[in-house]
């Protein structure tokens, strides 16, 4: 279900860390939790973000969801497709789903974040 | 990624439905509402929502209170307590009403059952419960009796264009003759129901009322009756999409303590020439100097959710807030309802809506969004 080589957030996000460049999205369980995701609203490329601040929303139906910078950087693209095809989130959470990629501004480390084990457990459990 | 909690039991443990199992089974994602577990959602609320449009949906709603009022007095109680006329209410016909304050807003909106000459059978809100039940029996006099019959009734809800259908492959009651508030005692899969021609979707349908031990084998027969006609089980984000769809209001949403019946479009359930009852005298006063704002639909014209709490503002002023709000999955667009000042309440009004501290725009539509087609 979760990729090995990713690392994940308490928030229910994911990173891929690409050379000096990471891709940031939200888990399986994240969509699941959301349902039908509607709108998508990411930043703009050029911005740059601290850890954890707010990057972007995800709408569902029912709910709202903020999306939280898993690590300090500047954004280098966002995945423009989702504005037109929210569904993409829902459909492939891990793979065409994915939000914005990054270039950390420092080296990322896992620190408070967690590998697919460990992340399965922790959502599992809740 | 957080999400807001749903609702929270009293005691610190949630009531289960009879139909729990059933839910878990069915891949339902279970949420507390008003203190019980119920589910929120099984396939997809869309999914969900979309077939209780198009064929059939079947939700719990085992959760909702009964209160059950008898005795000789019950009716003269009933007109007293309730502001909608009991007295033009004949066995097997139900009505829409509240339980309204001294000042003339709401405590709960429910649904008044006749039963019989002297009986009767009050539906109300899970959330008000207790409260109602309180309320209620602290006005009974000697004459009537008040019994919490919750307990004894499992609710499901059959709604959709195919839910006669389905519902006649289990009973042989005369489903084609009840007409929309009107229900019948009746077998259905060779067990006791109160079958009612009411729903909360906008859509044809039934309410079922049966013993809870019941649920179970009457909600597998109606899913395997039904499965043909593309009958889908429903969670309560569908039912909260449908009814908004169909304009209707949702107690702690469109109307609470705060609300007057001619705000939130209900002035029809108000009978002040009937005689005295609890809120007549402040609501006469409220009639005679007229309300303020009034509840209203509208949608949103760009990318954007406005949801309850959300504030309106017009021309740097702020004029209302959102009481419920949502994407709908009929209209395609994000709608929903919210009071404004009379002033502001024509369809067309343009108004801006602050997200989260981004500015939305939006318009006043007309109610409902959604009518079925006849």
């Amino acid at each position: 279900m979760y990729p090995a080589d990713f690392l994940y957030s308490k928030d229910h996000e994911w990173l891929r860390v690409e050379g000096d460049e990471a891709v940031l999205g939200i888990t399986h369980f994240a969509q699941e939790e959301l349902g039908e995701v509607v709108y998508v609203e990411l930043p703009e490329v050029g911005q740059s973000f601290d850890a954890g601040e707010e990057i972007g929303t995800i709408e569902s139906v029912k709910a709202v969801a903020e999306v939280y910078a898993a690590v300090a950087g500047e954004i280098v693209a966002v995945n423009e497709a989702l504005v037109e095809a929210p569904e993409k989130l829902n459909d492939d959470p891990h793979g065409d789903g994915w939000l914005v990629r990054v270039r950390p501004s420092g080296a990322v480390e896992q620190g408070e974040l967690m590998s697919a084990e460990q992340y399965q457990e922790f959502a599992e459990t809740g | 990624m957080k999400e807001p909690g749903e609702g929270v039991a009293e005691n610190g443990v949630a009531s289960r439905s009879p139909l729990d199992t059933r839910h878990r089974e069915a891949g339902g994602r279970m949420i507390e509402f008003a203190g019980w577990e119920m589910p929120v959602q099984y396939s997809g609320l869309m999914e969900e929502h979309r077939a209780v449009r198009t064929a059939a949906g079947l939700f719990d709603i085992s959760h909702m209170g009964e209160v059950r009022v008898d005795g000789g007095g019950a009716e003269s109680f009933l007109q007293y307590l309730t502001p909608n006329d009991v007295s033009k209410l004949v066995p097997g016909q139900a009505h829409y009403s509240a339980l309204l304050s001294e000042e003339g807003t709401y405590i709960d909106d429910v649904l008044v059952y006749r039963l019989g000459e002297t009986e009767f059978l009050l539906v109300v809100n899970a959330a008000n419960r207790a409260g109602d039940f309180d309320h209620i029996r602290e006005l009974a006099q000697d004459d009537v009796t008040v019994e919490d019959v919750s307990d004894d009734y499992a609710l499901l809800a059959l709604q959709g264009p195919r839910a006669p259908e389905i519902l006649s492959r289990l009973t042989a009651a005369e489903l084609s003759e009840l007409k929309y508030y009107r229900f019948l005692d009746a077998q259905v899969h060779d067990r006791p129901a109160l079958v009612s021609r009411t729903g909360y979707t906008g859509e044809d349908g039934f309410e079922l009322y049966v013993a809870p031990e019941t649920a179970p084998s009457l909600w597998d027969a109606l899913m395997e009756a039904g499965a043909e006609a593309g009958l889908k089980p429903a969670g309560l984000g569908a039912r909260d999409t449908l009814r908004l769809e169909a304009g209707m209001a949702l107690y702690g949403h469109e109307i609470d303590r705060f609300t007057y019946p001619w705000e939130a479009g209900l002035g029809w359930t108000i009978k002040l020439k009937k005689g005295a009852f609890v809120g007549s005298e402040a609501l006469a006063r409220v009639k005679a100097e007229g309300i303020r704002r009034r509840l209203v639909g509208f949608e949103i014209h760009g990318r954007g959710i406005a949801r309850q709490g959300h504030t309106i503002w017009v021309d740097d002023e702020e004029v209302g807030a959102v009481t419920s709000g949502t994407w709908s999955p009929t209209v395609e667009k994000a709608l929903g309802m919210a009071y404004v000042p009379k002033a502001l309440a024509a369809v067309g009004t343009e108004l801006e809506f602050d997200v989260r501290g981004r500015r939305l725009q939006g318009a006043v539509v007309e109610l409902p969004f959604y009518k079925r087609p006849k």
